[in-house]
C-alpha cells in the first residue's frame, strides 16, 4: 500500500476494507500467546490512549491483595494485568477509571481504592483506611 | 476437538491470553466488554466474530483501529447473524472441497447483537439462521434499550422503564409493554442449546458458553448487560446492579436443551426484593412516587410468576 492507513480518509477505503490486528499474517493462535509476545499492527486499538478519560484512578495496595482476580475478571477495559495467577498492576493507558475494580475487591480494607488522578501513589498509600468493622 | 479452556477457578481463568484489546470507546463501566472478555476467554479456539451495529460494534472499530484479536466482521444492524452464518457455510464448503485442509482446526463462529438488533430489527435473520441449523453461537447483549442511538425503547425494554421514546412523566409511567421472551422463542426453534447468562455469575456463564461451543447447531445466548448510561447508575456499580438483577430473579439464569429440557442453573441463597433492583436504577425512579408505586408490586408478582413457571417447566421436563 502506498499510503499509510492513518493518512487515508474513510472515503478512500474500498468496499470490504480490512483493518489488521496483527502485523502481516501470524502463524500462531493468539489465545496461546500472551499480548507481550504478539506482533500487533499499528491499527490495533491497544496503541491508542484513553487514560485521559479518567477523573479518578485506581491505586493498588500490594500488602492487602489476595490475588483473587475479581478485579481482573470484571474490568471492562482489559486494564487489570494478571500473569501466572497474580495481579501485577494496572494498564493506565487503557483504564478509564470506572471504579468497578474497587467495588468488587473483597478484602477489608479494599486493596484497590480510587483516588483523584493527580494523587501520587505514595500519598494515596499513606492515606489508606483502616480495616472496617473491627473492634 | 473442543478448544474449551479448563476453568477450574478464577485464578486459572485469569491466565487467559486476552483477545479483546483496550482503548475501545465503550463507556467506563460498560458490561458489553465484560461479557465479550468472558466469552473469548472461555475458548482457546480461533474465532470468527461478527457484530451488529450498536455500542459494541461502533466502539470497538473506530477507524482505523480494531480492538479484536480475532477475525471480525461488521455489515449492518440486522445481520450479524447472517454474516456469521455465511462464514460458517463457506468454511464448510471449502472443507468439503478440500480447500481448507481437514487438519486445520475448526474456528468458533460467534455473532454479537444488541437487544435492538436481536429482539426487533434482526429478528427474522436470526430465525432463518436457526431454522437452517448453522453451527454458530448468537449472543444478544441485552441492555434493554437502543443504547447507541440514545436510549429508545426496544421490545426488550421492561414495563415501567423510562426510555427516550417511552418517557415517564405526569401522564405515563414509561414503557407500557412487557419484555419479549426471546429465550423461549429461540428454544421453540428447536435449538440444541439456549441459555440466559449474566457476567457477574461468571462461572455459570463460562459453563454455558462452553456447553454452547460444544453443541452442534445454532446456539442462542441472552446475556444481561447492565448499561450504566441508559439504566443511569454509577459506572462503578455495574456488577452490584447485575447482582441485584440475578438475585431478585428479574434475570433468572437457566438453560433449555433441545427446546424442552429446562434447567435452572442459579438459585440465589437470599432472594432480594425486586424493589431493590428497581431502586438501584434511576430509569425506574418515577416508580417510587405515590402515583406509580403500585407498579412495583405488579413487578414483584410478575417475577414471582415467572420463577414459578420456570420451576414447573424444569420439573416437567417438557
Ligand atoms: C437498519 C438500521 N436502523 C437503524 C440504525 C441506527 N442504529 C445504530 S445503532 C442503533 C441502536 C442499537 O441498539 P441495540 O441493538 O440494542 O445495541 P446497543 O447499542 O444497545 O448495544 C441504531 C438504532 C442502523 N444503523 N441501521
Ligand atoms: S480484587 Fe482486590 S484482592 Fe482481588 S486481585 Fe484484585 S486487588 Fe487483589
Ligand atoms: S477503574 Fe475500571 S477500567 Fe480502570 S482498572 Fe479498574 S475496573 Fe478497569
Ligand atoms: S451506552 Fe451502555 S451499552 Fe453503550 S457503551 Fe455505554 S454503557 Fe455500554
Ligand atoms: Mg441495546
Amino acid at each position: 500500500m502506498s499510503k499509510s492507513i492513518h493518512d487515508m480518509g474513510w472515503d478512500e477505503l474500498v468496499l470490504g476494507a480490512a483493518v489488521h490486528s496483527f502485523k502481516e499474517e501470524i502463524d500462531y493462535n493468539p489465545s496461546q500467546v500472551l499480548p507481550e509476545n504478539r506482533d500487533y499492527a499499528e491499527t490495533n486499538s491497544k496503541y491508542k490512549y484513553v487514560g485521559d478519560w479518567r477523573v479518578f484512578k485506581p491505586v493498588w495496595n500490594t500488602d492487602l491483595c489476595i490475588h483473587c482476580q475479581f478485579c481482573w475478571l470484571y474490568c471492562p477495559d482489559t486494564s487489570i494485568l494478571s500473569r501466572e495467577k497474580k495481579m501485577i498492576g494496572f494498564d493506565y493507558d487503557h483504564c478509564k477509571g470506572c471504579g468497578i475494580c474497587q467495588e468488587v475487591c473483597p478484602t477489608n480494607p479494599k486493596s484497590i481504592i480510587m483516588f483523584t488522578e493527580q494523587t501520587e501513589e505514595e500519598e494515596a498509600l499513606n492515606q489508606w483506611p483502616e480495616k472496617k468493622g473491627s473492634k | 476437538m473442543s478448544g474449551n479452556k479448563e476453568i477450574k477457578n478464577l485464578k486459572a481463568f485469569s491466565t487467559a491470553a486476552e483477545r479483546f484489546e483496550g482503548s475501545h470507546v465503550l463507556c467506563p463501566g460498560c458490561a458489553h466488554s465484560i461479557i465479550v472478555r468472558e466469552i473469548l476467554n472461555a475458548t482457546n479456539d480461533n474465532m470468527v466474530v461478527s457484530a451488529s451495529t450498536g455500542c459494541l460494534e461502533v466502539c470497538t472499530a473506530i477507524y482505523p483501529h480494531t480492538s479484536w484479536d480475532t477475525s471480525w466482521i461488521h455489515i449492518g444492524f440486522e445481520n450479524s447473524s447472517t454474516a456469521i452464518a455465511g462464514a460458517e457455510a463457506m468454511n464448510k464448503a471449502l472443507r468439503n472441497k478440500g480447500r481448507i485442509p481437514a487438519d486445520e482446526p475448526e474456528p468458533k463462529f460467534v455473532a454479537f447483537g444488541g437487544d435492538g438488533a436481536t429482539y426487533d430489527i434482526g429478528f427474522q435473520w436470526i430465525s432463518g439462521c436457526f431454522e437452517r441449523g448453522h453451527n454458530m453461537m448468537y449472543v444478544c447483549l441485552d441492555n434493554e434499550v437502543y443504547a447507541n442511538t440514545g436510549g429508545q425503547r426496544s421490545s426488550s425494554t421492561p414495563i415501567g422503564a423510562s426510555a427516550t421514546t417511552s418517557p415517564a412523566g405526569s401522564t405515563s409511567y414509561g414503557e407500557k409493554r412487557n419484555k419479549k421472551d426471546m429465550l423461549q422463542i429461540m428454544a421453540a426453534h428447536g435449538a440444541p442449546y439456549v441459555a440466559q447468562v449474566a457476567p457477574n455469575k461468571w462461572k455459570d456463564m463460562a459453563k454455558k458458553i462452553q456447553k454452547g461451543f460444544d453443541a452442534e447447531g445454532p446456539v442462542y445466548i441472552n446475556a444481561m448487560s447492565a448499561c450504566t448510561t441508559e439504566w443511569k447508575f454509577d459506572p462503578a456499580d455495574t456488577i452490584t446492579v447485575s447482582d441485584l438483577a440475578t438475585d431478585s430473579l428479574v434475570f433468572p439464569l437457566y438453560e433449555i436443551i433441545d427446546g424442552t429440557e429446562l434447567n435452572i442453573t442459579y438459585r440465589p441463597k437470599n432472594i432480594v426484593a425486586v424493589r431493590d433492583y428497581l431502586a438501584a436504577q434511576p430509569r425506574f425512579k418515577h416508580l417510587f412516587t405515590p402515583k406509580y408505586e403500585y407498579l412495583i408490586d405488579e413487578w414483584q408478582k410478575r417475577v414471582d410468576a415467572q420463577w414459578e413457571y420456570l420451576q414447573r417447566r424444569e420439573e416437567a421436563r417438557v
